[in-house]
């Protein structure tokens, strides 16, 4: 600090404890209400000191919310997202930056129209969309009389239905969520970053575009896409409504929806040390990667504002 | 915007737009269409048949008493969740900015919950409030002496829900009024210092209007997180109830439509959301564009 102030620097750091305190302690405490058997769990008030339940309560809650078929299907998920939106918004910035081209402005205008409206105000129609992809394709099907020409070629009567539905399919988790322009966004301004240089004398090298992507660009991009994975693998893992709606299979369910299966309802025994133990582990995968990436997260999170 | 130097390719650049091309048409651009017919269309809850009735989707919509309370609570809902994780954030992001030591401990032990999807915080809290359990609830109690049971009173529900929602915020906004606090270049608190301003009188005066555009940026945000990224929360603490209590309004658009089966309500319900949203972000490019004035 600038000036000496023993006082105000104390109550600094009592104040940060209580901060930290009162942030961390939904987990604290149900980190040891995990640990406690069902007795203990339910006593009023719970007791603060951790027992030797802890495994017992994992296992169980393993089983009983089918926690290992839900958190594959989860990291599939989050990854096929985090993937598909490096890859599309990468290669997409890449295309609005770096070319010239009649539909550029087009392009880049119905992109970024798409920034922030999320999955959740558009659910039904992406819902009907996901349940039968080729639902616009019918009409122009109907309207060009393929369905005579089927038949004429067959030589009987044929009604052909087109359909591909993306519900209870991997996919199906992961395309419509896809489908948002904030990393294309923050990969553009990225690249409006880097020196004009680096492309003129990459040209100069007779360097075609897509070298001049993969040996200077990427490179340099590195930092920019260790952010987007974390942010976006949080976001995939996060997701609670898309999944909701698509999934019906129990076989497709992600982890965060499952754990509504372990929350004691209000006639059941309040196994609540279970269905913490559960929580605790779903929520993990992307807790550490935040902490082991924060230094990258911080900057992708922060950096796009600018 | 675009490069001076450019490379130029008939094909190339089309091929590369084409898949982010591809999603937003089919899940963005359809649906928002498909949204958009359906608003002005009563059909059936098979969709065998649909009929087009103009504004009456809207018109019902606004006179359902329903849906004015839905707004009314959201509005609630959102002001609060907004208030209380922005006022808690920006507290600890100035304590921490003034500690001398351990920031990268202090920043990664505040970090975390950024990770935790607000349905899991909306379990974590549902069990600190739960009316027979819960120590959380148990202090509200013994301590303030209040009656509290979420299952049964609205307003304690409210209450809980924007618990749940808001904590899980404090680590996002941290994150950002901490790194708007670095930016503040060091040699304008030290002149204020040597000219006698107090530490509060720095903050109120330097710190608070330079951050002005972060705690701008982080207030739209909020409202987006609350808005909708709240489902998550609502459908695992109360489902809305009770007595939709805390049906804000992305939870209803689900109710009405998946439930409900009313397309063209849940369909206009969407279109609203929509244009708030559009109106939202409008707003904050044309705000972030003139950069907030500092005047005085």
């Amino acid at each position: 600090m600038v000036e000496k102030t023993p006082i105000l620097d104390t109550l600094t750091y009592i104040f940060l404890m209580v901060g930290i305190l009162v942030v961390g302690f939904p987990i604290i405490y149900a980190i040891i209400a995990a640990t406690l058997p069902i007795e203990e769990v339910s006593k009023v008030p719970m007791p603060l000191i951790p027992g030797d339940q802890f495994w017992v309560n994992i296992q169980t809650a393993w089983e009983k919310g089918n926690l290992g078929t839900n958190l594959v299907n989860s990291f599939i998920m989050a990854a096929g997202i985090t993937i598909g939106k490096v890859v599309v918004s990468m290669i997409g910035a890449f295309s609005i930056v770096y070319f010239d081209y009649r539909l550029r402005t087009v392009a880049f205008v119905s992109v970024f129209c798409t920034l922030m409206l999320p999955v959740e105000v558009r659910i039904l129609p992406t819902y009907e969309m996901a349940a039968n992809l080729f639902g616009p394709l019918q009409p122009v099907w109907d309207l060009l009389h393929l369905n005579g020409l089927v038949s004429w070629f067959a030589g009987h009567e044929i009604k052909v239905t087109l359909e591909w539905s993306l519900l209870d399919s991997y996919p199906g988790l992961i395309f419509p969520l896809v489908a948002s322009a904030t990393c294309t966004f923050l990969f553009r301004q990225f690249f409006l970053t880097i020196p004009e240089e680096l492309c003129e004398a990459a040209k100069m090298d007779g360097a075609s575009p897509m070298v001049f992507f993969r040996k200077i660009l990427f490179p340099l991009s590195k930092t920019n896409i260790a952010a987007v994975i974390v942010i976006e693998f949080v976001y995939g893992w996060n997701q609670y409504l898309w999944p909701l709606l698509i999934t019906t299979n129990p076989k497709m369910l992600t982890a965060v929806i499952g754990l509504q299966h372990l929350i004691p309802a209000a006639d059941d025994l309040p196994y609540w040390n279970v269905a913490l133990a559960g929580t605790l582990i779903v929520m993990l995968p992307p807790v550490l990667v935040v902490l082991f990436m924060q230094r990258w997260f911080v900057k992708g999170l922060v950096d796009p504002e600018k | 915007m675009i490069k001076r130097s450019f490379f130029s390719s008939k094909f190339l650049p089309y091929f590369l737009i084409l898949p982010q091309f591809l999603v937003t048409a089919t899940f963005f651009y359809w649906p928002a269409l498909q949204g958009l017919a359906q608003s002005v269309m009563r059909s059936d809850p098979f969709g065998q048949h649909s009929t087009f009735i103009w504004l009456d989707n809207f018109i019902a919509l606004f006179i359902d008493p329903l849906y004015l309370k839905s707004i009314g609570t959201t509005l609630f809902f959102s002001a609060s969740v907004a208030a209380v994780s922005i006022s808690i954030g920006l507290f600890i992001a100035t304590m921490a900015n003034r500690a001398l030591k351990a920031k990268a401990v202090i920043r990664t032990m505040l970090i975390w919950p950024y990770a935790v999807a607000p349905a899991i915080s909306g379990i974590l809290w549902l069990f600190l409030l739960h009316p027979s359990y819960g120590v959380v609830a148990i202090a509200i109690k013994r301590w303030l002496g209040l009656d509290w049971n979420p299952v049964l009173d609205g307003k304690d529900a409210l209450f809980m829900v924007i618990m749940a929602s808001a904590w899980k915020q404090i680590s996002y906004n941290f994150v950002f009024f901490i790194a708007g606090m670095q930016a503040i270049p060091g040699s304008l608190i030290e002149a204020a210092a040597m000219d006698g301003a107090s530490p509060f009188r720095r903050f109120w005066k330097i710190t608070l209007p330079l951050l002005s555009p972060t705690l701008f940026f982080v207030t739209v945000m909020n409202i987006i997180y609350s808005f909708f990224e709240t489902f998550g929360v609502i459908h695992m603490m109360t489902q809305g109830g009770p007595g939709g209590a805390t049906n804000i309004l992305v939870y209803k658009v689900y109710q009405d439509g998946f439930i409900g089966l009313d397309l063209g309500s849940s369909a206009a319900q969407s279109i609203v959301l929509m244009t708030l949203i559009i109106v939202i972000t409008v707003l904050q490019f044309k705000y972030v564009e003139r950069k907030v004035q500092y005047a005085g």
